[in-house]
């Protein structure tokens, strides 16, 4: 079955856990001790109703203060599909759990409160899953029945999100804008009836739609070796496969390859998966392979097509976002692990940031904060084997590793 | 030969991955292993994952004395079938070296105190990265769990200083005394372990399917009615019943449930039509609704 990977973000107020929580009631994802507990809290809150975002807030401190503070994983399925809702906090100091949340989905949930339209932290959502190229974006216009399900309001709403569409250099993203109430349940699982106006179908309804190859991304086929399999038994004496997954396109028995660094050309002779023989190795399946000549590869190559060669390079440009309470410093080292490949490198230039409210760039900054986004240039001690992250999500991207506190420090996409 | 792998699970792909990363980037990583449907799974990954090697590291079971008798004997027979390397460590012994303490009483389990085995064995054998059956889905707690989770020295879990996991990328860099608990099957739902059972054809320990059980009711919850293990007072009557189990912990914290169900596809049904969660049957995460929680902070699984 497959698994569509969704990422929310938003806060107490604008009813996300509502929403989410409305979700897996309506799919009767909520076991009957789950919502004995939900019940049973709200009761003690004195609340006369359901408070669906106690199914979702997970930390005893979150639960104190009332708002999420980490990337939370919810898990529901219907007939067709099965759904991961990676939910994050929505204030700017969330900002690296927002880009989290939204390197593994291929969809978003962009909140707003009807009430209050389109404010700071719809842009911000908005920019971090257009930046991280997630393809489809479902701009929910929640509490309608505050506003008196006013079609003029979700016009003017509609009309303000379209400048924030307009700034932006990515432009493939299907977004799609569904009034709802989630305290009511109007248009999340279920269509409203209090809104003849609107024609299109509920937040479940379209995701159920989605077509799961059309919101995937997808490119040239990239395979980094996680791992060399050598079992050195009397069956297998001399069989030497090479492990990992199949990032971008499809490889098929007899493709014409080439491995990376040392660019030696050979060609697919067997891909196993587990203990069967395999014609095509699909997009992001584990699988393992032979080659008809004996190369000596290790971990963190990179087999490739011929004739579709990423850059090698041991300079590049990137857009990062920092993740560390320790600011980054241009004087110090970092490992920089590029899918399962990993390089030193040194932050050569910082050319700008990104203001906070994403108005524009400040020029001329010498270190980044924790939330930061900025367009920073590296150099590293070896190159690696990449593709701009517009054209490869996976082999686009990369991680930073502090090398003494051994923390994940920012994540960056290759320009 | 199968055509394309285009209709391969993606949450196997995934833990498929997470194994190999396992292998990859850590020196000496052990499967932890209960016997439950959840590790057994693990196994099964875990060769799909080498294959056609053998798997790359050790099981170990923390024995806390109050198994089934049945899972015990189920991991033995595993054991030997695969030809893998098992190590067993006893909470018992942490006892008798007077490291914990027995509990006492109406709700005594030994569930606790195995963290302090775990903790020690870790250390016995310098393990730097132990593999786990817990998924996200089981309890809210857990759904904040990373993929590689870094535990300090004491085996503590710093929940609010968790890194970042972003695509598919692992740090596995940890400093040493640290060690990393791995979570391959993080994504699944309890019905995802179930169906990949069935499809499978995974052999799993018969108390998962409906048996007649000695058994008496506390609390709502069907407990097993073995004297030398589990707490029972005298009014509590003992009555045969047909159950099966949905988890399986400890015997003085695993309750049973009634049902007929004794082949593995109407075990599917059944938890495809529940509305129990899987550990709502587990008496240890009741004692409070920060339970899991605290336990984790403290080096539990």
């Amino acid at each position: 079955m497959e698994v569509l990977k969704i990422a929310t973000a938003g806060s107490v107020d604008d009813g996300k856990s509502t929403l989410i929580g409305r979700l897996l009631y309506d799919t009767k994802s909520l076991t009957s001790d789950k919502l004995e507990a939900i019940e049973k809290t709200s009761k003690k809150k004195g609340y006369d109703y359901l408070d669906f975002s106690l199914a979702t807030d997970g930390l005893v401190a979150e639960r104190e203060q009332g708002i999420t503070i980490d990337v939370a994983h919810i898990y529901f399925s219907t007939q067709k599909k099965s759904y991961i809702i990676a939910d994050t906090p929505g204030h700017v100091e969330y900002t690296r759990n927002m880009v989290t949340g939204a390197s593994t989905s291929q969809a978003a949930i962009i909140l707003i409160d009807a009430r209050k339209g389109v404010i700071e932290q719809t842009n911000r959502h908005f920019f971090i899953n257009n930046l991280l190229r997630v393809k489809e974006v479902i701009v929910a216009i929640n509490k309608m029945d505050l506003v008196d399900f006013s079609e003029t309001l979700y016009n003017e709403i509609k009309t303000d999100f379209q400048t924030l569409i307009n700034k932006r250099d990515y432009k493939e993203q299907n977004i799609t804008f569904i009034p709802v109430s989630a305290l009511k349940g109007d248009n999340v699982v279920n269509s409203s009836k209090k809104m003849p106006w609107y024609q299109g179908v509920s937040v479940l309804e379209h995701l159920e739609n989605l077509d799961f190859e059309a919101v995937s991304n997808t490119g040239i086929p990239r395979f980094p070796i996680q791992y060399v399999i050598r079992p050195k038994t009397e069956a297998f004496h001399d069989f030497r496969g090479y492990a990992g997954k199949v990032y971008g396109g499809e490889l098929k028995k007899g493709d014409e390859v080439v491995v990376l660094p040392s660019q030696t050309k050979s060609k697919i002779k067997n891909i196993y998966f587990y203990d069967e023989e395999v014609e095509v190795a699909a997009r992001r399946s584990s699988i393992v392979i032979t080659l008809v000549d004996d190369v000596n590869i290790s971990r963190g190559d990179m087999i490739v097509k011929t004739d579709e060669l990423p850059a090698i390079d041991k300079q590049f440009k990137a857009t990062i976002s920092w993740m560390d309470s320790q600011e980054l410093s241009e004087n110090k080292k970092y490992v920089l692990q590029h899918g399962v490949n990993k390089a030193l490198a040194k932050v050569s230039k910082i050319h700008h940031k990104i203001r906070p409210d994403y108005s524009g760039i400040e020029e001329a900054v010498d270190s980044l904060q924790m939330n930061d986004i900025a367009t920073v240039s590296f150099k590293l001690n070896r190159p690696i084997f990449y593709d701009a992250f517009k054209d490869h999500r996976t082999n686009g991207s990369f991680i930073l590793i502090d090398t003494i506190s051994n923390n994940t420090v920012a994540s960056g996409f290759i320009q | 030969m199968i055509k394309s792998t285009a209709n391969i699970n993606p949450l196997e792909n995934e833990a498929i991955y997470i194994f190999r990363e396992v292998a990859a980037q850590f020196e000496k990583p052990v499967l932890l292993f209960s016997g439950g449907k959840d590790s057994i799974t693990l196994v099964r990954l875990a060769q799909k994952a080498f294959y056609p090697a053998k798997i790359p590291f050790p099981l170990m079971h923390i024995d806390t004395g109050h198994n089934f008798p049945e899972t015990i004997a189920f991991r033995d027979k595993l054991v030997a079938e695969l030809d893998l390397k098992l190590i067993v460590r006893h909470v018992q012994d942490s006892i008798d070296e007077g490291k914990v303490k027995e509990e006492s009483g109406r709700y005594a389990s030994r569930n606790q105190l195995q963290t302090t085995t775990l903790l020690d064995a870790i250390e016995e054998f310098k393990f730097d990265a132990c593999i786990g059956g817990a998924r996200r889905d089981e309890e809210k707690a857990r759904a904040k769990e990373r993929i590689f989770s870094v535990r300090d020295d004491f085996g503590q879990w710093d929940e609010k200083n968790q890194r970042p996991e972003l695509f598919d990328m692992l740090n596995g860099q940890i400093e040493l005394g640290q060690n990393v608990r791995v979570f391959p099957i993080s994504n699944w739902t309890e019905l995802d372990v179930w169906s990949y059972i069935e499809k499978e054809h995974i052999e799993i320990p018969s108390i998962y399917f409906a048996h007649t059980r000695a058994t008496f009711l506390r609390d709502g919850l069907i407990w097993s009615a073995d004297d030398a293990v589990v707490f029972r007072d005298e009014d509590e009557i003992v009555e045969n019943r047909l159950v099966r189990f949905r988890t399986i912990g400890d015997m003085s914290c695993t309750a049973a449930v009634l049902s007929s169900a004794a082949t593995i596809t109407k075990v599917v049904k059944e938890i495809r039509e529940s509305t129990i969660s899987e550990r709502g049957a587990r008496i240890d995460d009741k004692r409070s609704e920060a339970a899991m929680e605290k336990r984790k902070q403290q080096g539990y699984f």
